[in-house]
């Protein structure tokens, strides 16, 4: 078996990290700028970042990812990449012509002391940047955070970067998506829709990343959030942000800039965490919530209370990323389950402090994150408290078979399954899509387990 | 219809080739890194590297530099091994913003004795990343102390991802193997053996191609680097010669094998009926002291095409007439693609590659038709304008070009990592042309708006 090697005997490593629980901040930005309209994605460093990033998203998402690259040389390294960006955004615009070009740095860039700030405002001087077009930019070494932060640089430097307060508010509610599907950028949209709250959703993946097929192959998809959309974010008269540690840097920065007053609030996964959004949701835009909203959140309701006996103690390890951990990890403590082992190679104290909160009612639970929170510890937790069910990326398949735990897959990368473009996880249909995946793997082992006596017909 | 009508990236005319009538000269410019703003396909140095190591299944593979390099080769090169598996754990120094500071050959002298006591490694294989190339960490030093202290090789790679494109990373990989090869004994190595270079074990390939040769009566003694072992790497100074595939990745450590251990090499290629066939009588003829290879070889390829080709004519029947574009690693493979396509029918319209050299494409301009369009480090809106103006039925490429395909509503096979049945040998033609017969004639495709869709 893949993981044998694991052993049991959990020890203090000294800054070696075993099977990763995360990645490297470049590929967030490109992520999240993906979910702006008519933007190519640029990578500021060497040609292989860019190529890997575009190859995992390509592999999660099934989909052309298109990003754009310095192609650092030997000599960009030595004199500086300014040469090499101001080049590449000739060429985009003169090729690929997008409407907006979103650089983010790399380890090299950054450590060699590219300025994207400055670049880009020399590229601007310099008149590269063709009428109308814009050229952002985001800060993102991969040896500080992780992917998650460094999708929260982009998103916070579109808030930056394109918010304008024109003094005059607007009837319209900024939500911030933290880090997730495109499919949870859709639910989010219906229930905005359904509640009447006129909001501006930034990014927006979905009809980027989910595109139909046409027989063409469309440079820019026609979905993601546009530069107008995003300019008038600085009127917005509130901004919802969702997520703390993926979304709620850009919601600051929206009102150190425009002073649009904020709230943070988990990404709207399970059951409590959905009622509070769209509590906020409806206060902000000053809307009731419909009937049919209730209705739906009743049907979840519903179904837990018909199959609360299996969910019952039921210990769950989990791992992934932080804004998506927070609310599953409380959703499984509604769901009368136990959280046992959470692991995020995501650092933050903000993830920690809030993570802890919502624990307190788990005080059993096992929590690392950041340096060294990887898979292999994840491994070693389950051989000491073993796990009734396994939580996370395609990665944890090899704990999942090596110790023959039902495992479902959630979180980023899902290399080996579809699903996650398309069926939400957010909100209150995305609670019975989660409640029926649960239920599934854990009714299915039972199924399998029992010996043919106790296979029951009816569950 | 004329290249010149196809508004192509500024500064790429000299990587992309139409063969027309009169036009007899090909010089593709090649071996250039990619433009700044290009929307490449390919990787990097570190990359080279990475893949060619990665199948050594008993040595510890540790990545130099921060998380993303090591968490993105994490296991998705379905190299497969007959034993150990440390190859597809993911192993990081996951240099942090402290480390880029002060340096991090603490950390990582560090973490190689935490791994080589915890795994009890046959080697180690240490990859800088650009990051490293910039700080400046001896990384040398750290495995010369550590080889000494462990007692195992510890072999630096300087894969940097900026110096250079992604041949340099094979050469550097081949440089880190250098050092093993020589180090072992070859007692009972017979005169008649032959190590096989360049063959990765996607999806168990090596296999296939191993047994060929043994049932000629050839000892293989290393495959490097498919099911790779670090033992039979330190004794592969012993054979008698070096059959090597992939002409980017492995040519440069068999052209240093010849001029340091005197062991010739051939070229060779096991894709498609006719390079495989060939694969096996170059082996024998080079060992034509033995008439008896010769007469294996020879019934080996009667037995395997006996029992394939008939097979295959159903594919070919239905296959006949269509069209596919190539797009791969190396150029090499795009030879014996367009071979094989035409064995089941199939014309080919597009071919290009990442790596290839001068000599290479002007082969491929001799191997093919008039009309067909020859590109050089392509990008994806390149590849869909051909694809869609040749009327491509079929694109073979990687990961990065397969999402392209099914947009444009055209059939694709992985010939890349990706690849999850064998398509080296006579079985894996046999698999190749099952496969592309199935994606060309999917039923799918008459549901795409292309081929007709919702009326």
């Amino acid at each position: 078996m893949l993981l044998r090697h694991t052993t049991k005997e959990v020890k203090e490593r000294e800054g070696l990290t075993i099977n990763p629980a995360k990645t490297c901040q470049p590929i967030g930005a490109m992520y999240a700028a993906l979910g702006i309209h008519g933007c190519l994605p640029h990578s500021h460093g060497s040609q292989g970042c860019c190529s890997y990033h575009r190859s995992t998203l390509t592999r999660h998402y099934k989909e052309p990812v298109m990003s754009a690259t310095s192609s650092f040389t030997e000599g960009a390294s030595v004199f500086g990449g300014q040469a090499n960006l101001l080049q590449a955004i000739e060429t985009i615009f003169a090729v690929y012509d997008p409407e907006i070009i979103a650089v983010h740095s790399t380890c090299l860039s950054e450590t060699i002391g590219d300025d994207l700030q400055q670049i880009t405002k020399k590229a601007s001087d310099d008149g590269k940047i063709p009428q109308g077009k814009r050229v952002i930019y985001a800060s993102t070494p991969s040896f500080v955070g992780s992917h998650i932060t460094g999708y929260a640089n982009m998103v916070t430097g579109m808030a930056e970067q394109f918010a304008v307060s024109t003094g005059e508010k607007k009837n319209q509610v900024n939500v911030i998506a933290g880090w997730m599907e495109p499919s949870d950028m859709r639910e989010i949209k219906r229930y905005a829709k359904d509640l009447g709250a006129n909001i501006v959703l930034f990014p927006d993946t979905s009809d980027v990343l989910d595109a139909p097929q046409t027989g063409k192959h469309e440079f820019y998809p026609k979905g993601g959030t546009t530069a107008e959309e995003l300019k008038s974010t600085g009127d917005s008269k509130f901004s919802l942000a969702l997520g703390c540690i993926s979304a709620e840097p850009a919601a600051i920065a929206l009102d150190k800039k425009c002073k649009v007053p904020f709230e943070t609030l988990d990404m709207p996964i399970g059951l409590s965490a959905t009622d509070r959004f769209i509590m906020s949701l409806s206060k902000a835009a000053g809307v009731k919530v419909p009937a049919e909203i209730t209705s739906e959140r009743g049907r979840l309701v519903d179904v837990i209370a018909d199959m609360e006996q299996y969910f019952h103690g039921k210990k769950v390890a989990l791992f992934g990323d932080p804004d998506q951990l927070i609310p599953l990890v409380e959703f499984l403590l509604d769901l009368n389950m136990k959280p046992v082992h959470i692991v995020s190679g995501t650092p933050g104290q903000r993830f920690e402090k809030r993570m802890k909160e919502v624990l307190e009612r788990a005080p059993y639970a096992n929590f690392k994150n950041g340096l060294s929170a990887d898979m292999f510890l994840l491994h070693q937790w389950i051989k000491n408290e073993p796990v009734d069910l396994l939580i996370g990326n395609t990665y944890g398949k090899y704990i999942a078979r090596d110790e023959d735990i039902p495992f479902i897959r959630f979180g980023f990368p899902i290399l080996d399954r579809i699903g996650h473009s398309y069926f939400p996880s957010v909100g209150y249909s995305g609670g019975l899509r989660l409640v029926e995946k649960i239920l599934g793997a854990l009714l299915d082992r039972q199924d399998r387990d029992a010996p043919e006596e106790k296979f029951e017909l009816v569950m | 219809m004329d290249t010149q009508n196809i508004s192509l990236l500024e500064g790429r005319e000299k990587q992309v080739y139409e063969k027309k009538n009169g036009q007899t000269e090909v010089d593709i410019a090649c071996d250039t890194t990619s433009l700044s703003g290009s929307v490449s396909q390919r990787a990097c140095v570190f990359c080279g590297s990475r893949v060619v190591l990665y199948p050594v299944a008993d040595a510890i593979h540790i990545v130099h530099g921060p998380i993303g390099c090591a968490a993105y080769t994490w296991d998705i090169r379905g190299a497969v091994s007959s034993g150990p598996e440390l190859h597809r754990l993911s192993f990081s120094t996951d240099l942090r913003e402290m480390d880029v500071i002060y340096g991090g050959e603490k950390k990582l002298y560090r973490s190689l004795i935490e791994l080589i006591d915890q795994y009890k490694p046959n080697a180690a294989f240490i990859y800088s990343t650009c990051i490293i190339g910039v700080i400046g960490d001896d990384i040398d030093a750290v495995c010369r102390k550590v080889e000494k202290e462990k007692g195992i090789p510890v072999m630096p790679v300087h894969s940097e991802g900026f110096k250079g494109t992604k041949k340099d990373g094979y050469k550097a990989a081949c440089t880190a193997l250098m050092k093993l090869i020589g180090t072992g004994s070859t007692e009972g190595i017979s005169k008649f053996s032959i190590n096989i270079l360049g063959e990765f074990n996607l999806a168990g390939e090596a296999w296939i191609i191993r047994e060929y040769y043994e049932k000629m009566g050839i000892q293989v003694v290393a495959t490097m680097t498919g099911d790779g072992r670090i033992d039979a790497i330190r004794r592969s100074h012993g054979a008698s010669l070096n059959v090597v595939q992939c002409s980017g990745s492995m040519t440069s450590l068999a052209k240093e094998m010849e001029e340091k251990y005197g062991i010739p090499y051939i070229r060779v290629s096991y894709f498609g009926f006719e390079d495989m066939s060939k694969s096996l009588y170059d082996v024998a003829q080079y060992f034509g002291e033995s008439p008896e290879i010769m007469e294996k070889a020879k019934e080996i390829v009667h037995d395997e095409i006996r029992h394939y080709y008939p097979e295959m004519q159903k594919f070919k029947k239905a296959l006949t007439g269509k069209k596919a574009a190539i797009y791969v690693g190396g150029a090499f493979k795009t030879f014996s693609l367009i071979k094989a396509l035409r064995t089941i029918g199939m014309s080919v319209v597009l071919a290009g590659s990442q790596t290839g050299n001068k000599d290479d494409y002007r082969r491929l301009k001799e191997m093919c038709e008039e009309g067909t369009v020859i590109v050089d480090d392509s990008n994806p809106v390149e590849l869909s304008k051909f694809i869609l103006e040749k009327g491509a039925d079929l694109l073979i490429g990687g990961v990065k070009e397969r999402p392209i395909a099914f947009k444009l509503g055209v059939g694709f096979c992985d010939h890349n990592h990706e690849r999850k049945i064998p398509l080296a040998g006579f079985i894996g033609m046999y698999n190749f042309a099952k496969e592309v017969y199935e994606s060309v004639m999917s039923p799918v495709w008459q549901f795409a708006p292309r081929k007709g869709g919702i009326k």
